[in-house]
């Protein structure tokens, strides 16, 4: 008894040393997102592009789609938008998108400079619809199937990668 | 040159340390008296080589070398010069390199001041603290050596981080090092009594005063790290339970309760197996604070992607340096002698009590800072633990705990009569009913949180005030007798009343400002005047002005009560152009029982004014002056003449042990 | 001691940072001290989502200016101080709250060391019970001169006082 007291101390830092060994591999700033598998929050934005109609919960219906959160101002946003014009043109994927508080001006500038290959784009001027969605961080990338249910969220700038493994996968799926 | 000369003194430190860590260990086993005493010149060779890379890189700063990665990443050439010095431990390099100077310090004064110790005991300790430095020097050569050279010299540098260019912060990690490094000492002891076998008062004896230098000066550490936070921060903020805080916190509450469970070996002969586990996971916890500061497990994963090598060679650092102790521990330990017997209700019993609370309120910081990690490591949900926490979970830890404080040093060893020490009490229970009124009538009932905090403070003060007027006799006889009582008083008497009745008063601090704070956050204009906590704050002026390495935007606030001007305020908004940060300087004039507190911040949109933060801090300073009184109560008791000498060395003979006392 | 928010911005992860800026600003305040002081409370209970381990009542960054605006909107709606910390949980989970819930998977964080305190203080009182019993039959099996020298001892200790000015040697 006593013998197995005085190697508890060892088996507990050992314990330790191996959680410290996997935390040391573990990114812990993504955060999963609140609304999974819950519909997408009722809002309705303007737009912000000529031609291109805003945004409202109710468009989300219907089709799968991605709903990416993007503002001018985001550099990282910059590095995933070629990534985005691809997706919609040669995958025929259906992009929406949030313009997350930039100014009108600003937006439509990027888009210029950019190319636009979102089919609705809401202007979020004040945020606040992005908080109903739980954006922290932008850019976010939302997956949402027919019923205009969240199913998926990325957070940070879309990487080949991350298209491959897990956007496309996930939308043949909600597709079928 | 001089950088590449650091360099070779750390590699010629390596091999002082190699030696260290082998021969006397040999010689100790094999009673080869010889090759023990090779520990004490190589503990003090290996400091000297580390002083000379330490000055090598000083002087690299100092003079602003840009061909040394490290200085062009910290430094600048229109730096002040407190700043360039306090550059070199201001990174991770760098700090890595004061870390191993104090652990070769302590090295070097264990062999000096270890006269006394027995041979096979001294050569282990000096052994184990070899081991240590042998780890750190590889790690550090291996993945973070400060002496890199670049190539082309860039014409200046990156800059210190600007929030770090502060006097208070310039000095707050070498005394948060020594803190961490002391405990390495009271480990090296551990594991050598462990290889030895034996743990006896003597031992007690040996480690406690290593243990109150590392404790003083963590605690110093400490203090000076939340006092810059309260100034820098810009809204008088001094704990965020952050998990960089909580790092250096869990040391010092296990580092508290060794110094307070050695006494019990010391003087009874007992707990001697927990003191020992203790002592190793006192360094262990400041290792731990090591790795995860410097791994990015907790921070940011990313900032530990830049160079996998650091975490994982610190990780593997601790658990060669724990794991290996604790294997000891398991191994050894169950044949140490089991000490004296005592009741309950006793010095040894309160004491005891306080080991409990301690390692629990540690428990609970170390739960509350890995928690969230560890569920996310799981797979379960991502869940946050911050102040709300903390207070929700320490603080009824801390009520206990202080309760104990005050009655403990009152009490017998062996056996005491709880009644009697009660009864000796009852005039620090009535004024500290008192304190707690008073905080009644001034504040209201509400937080019922800030009665309990003022009733332990006033506690613990009183109580320790009363100590020792009741140990010299105070007012119970002429004062000239009381007089010489104290001077008789121990040392070690002194410093424990010092440290508690510091605590109390740092305690009530706290309370103070965490719940009285009274603030005023508005539009300024010049001229502008507004009213807090009956003082009123006018806004003279705010001009431009080009110092050193920043930009500020200084403004002048003429502090007045009831009409009278009390004080000028200079709160600063400062930015620094290489560094591209800004940081906020606060204004404070302090009247002792309070701090008037002012930040200047950004120019409104239109132009016309600046939004203003005013604060008033009911009792802050006394957070620092009591943590500068426990500090003091370290110092004090460290002076104990029984701890500095008084241990000839046969006594510690096995044969020598308390043979007339009834448990063995 | 703190990482300022930056942290993630050198991580690639766009922040919502603009500028640097005071936390709590003059234009947020509600003019109701009541429901200011209600919204400075919830605000010191809500994690800042972009920072490390900061409250948005601590934090500059524009997310949380964002959140404290929108915490004073809901309550000046009327809704309870846990109204609000729903509204935000349902919208970002468990991780906006800077005191977690008390749920299974948080009750070893919650009650772990109160529960090992409580192991360790009854074990505690066990040996301690144990090992005095023992020293008292190990005192029953003592001679007569022994037992006399046992009892001069204990009676020094008793009368000790405060035992620190005894150096510990003058018991052998």
């Amino acid at each position: 008894m006593k013998r197995l007291l005085l190697l508890l101390p060892l088996v507990l830092f050992l314990g330790l040393v191996g959680y410290f060994a996997v935390g040391l591999r573990h990114d812990p700033s993504v955060l999963p997102s609140a609304m999974i598998d819950k519909p997408a929050p009722d809002f309705a934005l303007g737009p912000v592009l000529d031609g291109v109609p805003g945004l409202s919960s109710q468009d989300l219906k219907g089709q799968v789609s991605l709903v990416n959160v993007f503002a001018s101002w985001c550099a990282p946003c910059r590095v995933e938008h070629p990534l985005l014009t691809r997706l919609a043109r040669e995958q025929g994927i259906a992009i929406n998108a949030i313009a997350y508080k930039d100014k009108p001006e600003a937006t439509r500038t990027f888009l210029a400079q950019m190319g636009n290959p979102f089919s609705r784009i809401g202007m979020d001027q004040d945020g606040r619809v992005a908080i109903d969605w739980g954006v922290y961080g932008v850019p976010e990338t939302y997956v949402i199937d027919r019923q205009g249910r969240i199913r998926y969220r990325h957070v940070g700038p879309l990487m080949p990668r991350d298209v491959e493994e897990k956007i496309l996968p996930m939308i043949r799926e909600l597709s079928k | 040159m001089i950088p590449e000369l650091g360099h070779y003194a750390l590699v010629l430190a390596l091999l002082l340390a190699l030696v260290q860590s082998t021969l006397p260990f040999v010689g100790a086993a094999r009673g080869n008296l010889a090759w023990m005493e090779v520990a004490k010149p190589a503990a003090y060779g290996q400091l000297l080589m580390i002083l000379v890379a330490f000055l090598a890189l000083t002087w690299a700063h100092v003079v602003s070398d840009f061909s040394v990665l490290n200085v062009v990443q910290n430094s600048h050439s229109a730096k002040p010069m407190l700043y360039k010095v306090a550059g070199v431990w201001g990174n991770h390099e760098g700090s890595l390199v004061l870390w191993v100077l104090m652990l070769a310090l302590f090295g070097a004064a264990v062999a000096y001041y270890g006269r006394n110790l027995p041979d096979t005991l001294k050569a282990r300790v000096l052994g184990v603290q070899g081991l240590i430095g042998v780890g750190f020097l590889l790690f550090m050569l291996a993945t973070s050596n400060p002496f890199v050279r670049v190539s082309p010299v860039p014409l200046d540098g990156n800059d210190l981080n600007p929030l770090l260019q502060d006097p208070g912060l310039a000095f707050h990690p070498p005394f948060l090092y020594l803190g961490y490094v002391g405990f390495s000492v009271a480990f090296a002891f551990a594991a050598g009594a462990l290889i030895e076998g034996r743990v006896d008062p003597a031992w007690g004896r040996w480690v406690r005063p290593w243990t109150l230098v590392a404790w003083s000066s963590l605690t110093l550490g400490i203090a000076m790290g939340s006092w810059w936070a309260y100034y820098e921060l810009g809204w008088g903020g001094w704990w965020f339970w952050d998990p960089v805080e909580n790092a250096s916190l869990m040391p010092w509450l296990a580092g508290t309760a060794l110094a307070h469970s050695a006494i019990v070996v010391e003087k009874r002969d007992a707990l001697k197996t927990w003191t020992i586990l203790l002592a190793i996971l006192t360094f262990t916890l400041s290792l731990m604070g090591t790795f995860l500061v410097r791994s990015g497990v907790l921070t940011s994963v990313h900032a530990f992607a830049v160079d996998p090598a650091r975490g994982t060679a610190i990780l593997v650092l601790l658990g060669l340096a724990t794991g290996g102790s604790l294997l000891l521990y398991a191994l050894r330990a169950g044949s140490l002698r089991v000490g004296g017997v005592f009741a309950p209700v006793s010095r040894e019993g309160a004491l005891v009590l306080n080991n409990l609370l301690l390692s629990t309120a540690c428990a609970v910081v170390l739960l509350g800072t890995l928690y969230p990690l560890f569920l996310d490591v799981v797979g379960g949900a991502k869940i946050s633990v911050g102040a709300p926490f903390f207070n929700a979970t320490f603080l009824p830890l801390a009520v206990p705990l202080v309760a104990v404080m005050g009655v403990g040093p009152f009490l017998a060893w062996k056996r005491a009569d709880l009644g009697g020490v009660l009864g000796r009490l009852w005039l620090a229970a009535l004024l500290t009913a008192a304190s707690v009124l008073w905080a009644l009538y001034a504040h209201g009932t509400r937080p019922v949180m800030a009665l309990v905090g003022i009733g332990m403070g006033a506690w613990a003060a009183f109580a320790a005030l009363f100590e020792v007027a009741e140990r010299i006799k105070l007012f119970r006889g002429p004062l000239a007798d009381s007089w010489a009582r104290a001077k008789g008083l121990p040392r070690g008497a002194w410093g424990t009343a010092l440290a508690h009745a510091g605590l109390g008063i740092a305690i009530i601090g706290m309370v103070g400002t965490s719940v009285w704070r009274a603030e005023d956050i508005r539009v300024m204009r010049l001229g502008d005047t507004a009213a807090l906590a009956g003082y009123s704050f006018s806004l003279d002026k705010v001009e431009e002005l080009r110092v050193a390495n920043y930009v500020t935007e200084m403004g002048t606030f003429t502090l007045r009560r009831d009409g009278r001007v009390i004080a000028t305020l200079h709160p600063e908004q400062r930015w620094y152009p290489v560094a591209k940060m800004q940081t906020t300087e606060a204004a404070i004039h302090t009247t002792f029982v309070s701090d008037l507190y002012a930040v200047l911040g950004d120019r409104t949109e239109d132009g016309s004014g600046w939004v203003v933060r005013l604060y008033h801090h009911p009792l802050v300073p006394w957070i620092w002056f009591g943590s500068v009184i426990m500090v003091a109560g370290g110092l004090v008791s460290l002076s104990d003449r029984r701890l500095r000498v008084g241990v000839p060395a046969r006594r510690v003979l096995p044969a020598a042990g308390p043979a007339a006392q009834p448990a063995e | 001691m703190r990482l300022p928010a930056r942290i993630l911005a050198a991580a690639g992860l766009a922040t919502l940072l603009a500028g640097p800026a005071f936390a709590v600003l003059p234009d947020e305040k509600l003019a109701d001290p009541a429901l200011e002081a209600r919204a400075r409370e919830i605000s010191q209970e809500l994690r800042c989502l972009v920072c490390q381990n900061q409250s948005i009542d601590d934090s500059n960054a524009p997310l949380a200016r964002d959140l404290r605006v929108l915490v004073r909107e809901r309550l000046a709606a009327g809704d309870s101080n846990g109204q609000v910390l729903q509204y935000l949980t349902d919208r970002y989970g468990d991780f906006v709250l800077l005191k977690p819930p008390v749920r299974p998977y948080t009750w070893v964080l919650w009650f772990g060391p109160f529960a090992l305190l409580l192991v360790a203080g009854a074990g505690t009182a066990f040996y301690l019970r144990n090992r005095r019993s023992e020293a008292v039959q190990a005192a029953a099996g003592l001679t007569a001169e022994e037992e006399a020298r046992l009892q001069a001892l204990l009676a020094t200790d008793a009368g000790d006082g405060a035992g620190d000015e005894t150096d510990g040697e003058r018991r052998r």
